[in-house]
């Protein structure tokens, strides 16, 4: 039997949140989580969570699983539990709940709405496309994978103390997607931008968004060269 | 852009290279007094007044106090504008934050000129 330990809240009938202890029959099998939410909503038809493509795409399923965040879909039972014998499923930290294991991703999207995650072209528009040698377009790899799941956003303390003042991961690789893309023209306007005490500045680098992201991107490295780009923009 | 009126650089890029900067300050008027204390001969009053009569000695000692200050500012800064938020403390929170930079300020301000009386003081 897998004993499982599940965030419960439901702002109509609960007044504060609860962890509810579940028992749940695997038959021996090595689970995704994402499995065992939806067998325990089987039973439970309350049980409430974010899910689309179950297969690590999309990005809806990002959940602190046994402490850190992961996706539910491809986060594999045994992984997550790491000889434990307890699973324990919280909502991504930082964001207000809105019921169990569902957040509210409004202050995540704000700041990835403030760097223009599209390309801003001032130059006419040629016949058929832009073309990108593939030297420029390799620039984009590691940070175009990106799905917005919000785990790495959602386990930076610096997001956390500050969500409406510090881009975050998430909103920074993005940023620096798009100011490496040699197809855009508004990087002066995007740098711009960024230069403050906190939209870029108040990554210390402790590297939590690298530990958790489920594609292996590197947010960390992003901010770096931002700030690199930062720096021989203004010296 | 978020806007900022507290932070030493006004700009996020100049404080983060003046803590930068300052660090590198202080490593190596760390390793200097170290080297002084446990590599150099033997110390007594004398000797240690000697070394601090040298000019040298003296901007070095000032340049790494200054360092802390800055580096000490920065750090407290960013410190006080995580914790000390309306959005954590409610209403109280921007009183307390400045409060809490003004006493911050101070002590910084009295460690530099006590700083500077230490080395340069007449102290006969």
């Amino acid at each position: 039997m897998l004993q499982v330990s599940l965030y419960r809240y439901n702002p109509e009938t609960d007044n504060t949140p609860y962890m509810q202890e579940v028992q749940l029959d695997t038959g021996g099998k090595d689970l995704m989580v994402l499995d065992v939410l939806e067998l325990l909503k089987g039973s439970d038809p309350s049980l409430t969570f974010r899910r689309s493509c179950r297969e690590g795409v999309c990005g809806s399923d990002g959940l602190n699983i046994n402490g850190k965040n992961g996706l539910a879909c491809i986060t594999p039972v045994s992984e997550a539990m790491k000889g434990g014998n307890k699973l324990i499923l919280r909502p991504l930290p930082g964001l207000p709940v809105i019921r169990d294991l569902i957040v509210d991703m409004g202050q995540f999207y704000k700041q990835y709405e403030k760097v223009r995650p599209f390309l801003i072209n001032d130059t006419p528009a040629p016949a058929i496309e832009r073309l990108q040698s593939p030297e420029e377009r390799a620039k984009l790899d590691g940070l175009y994978e990106c799905i917005l799941c919000a785990c790495c956003s959602t386990a930076c303390p610096s997001f956390w103390w500050n969500p409406d003042r510090f881009i975050g991961p998430s909103g920074l690789l993005q940023a620096y997607r798009f100011l490496v893309d040699s197809r855009d023209t508004a990087t002066e306007e995007r740098l711009a931008d960024l230069d403050d005490p906190f939209s870029v500045f108040r990554c210390h680098g402790i590297q939590n968004c690298v530990n958790v992201c489920p594609k292996g991107l590197n947010p960390t490295r992003a901010i770096g060269h931002i700030r690199n780009m930062l720096l021989k923009r203004a010296s | 852009m978020v806007t900022a009126v507290t932070n030493l650089g006004r700009s996020g890029l100049s404080d983060w290279l003046v803590q930068r900067v300052t660090a590198l300050v202080l490593l190596a008027y760390t390793l200097f007094i170290v080297g002084v204390v446990f590599f150099g001969p033997q110390l007594g009053f004398a000797e240690w007044k000697a070394l601090f009569t040298q000019t040298w000695v003296r901007i070095f000692s000032m340049a790494a106090i200054l360092s802390i200050a800055a580096n000490a500012w920065i750090v407290l800064w960013s410190l006080t504008t995580d914790y000390l938020t309306e959005r954590l403390m409610g209403a109280k929170a921007t009183p307390l934050r400045l409060l809490a930079q003004a006493f911050i300020a101070i002590v910084l301000f009295t460690y530099v000129v006590w700083g500077i009386q230490i080395l340069w003081g007449n102290h006969g």
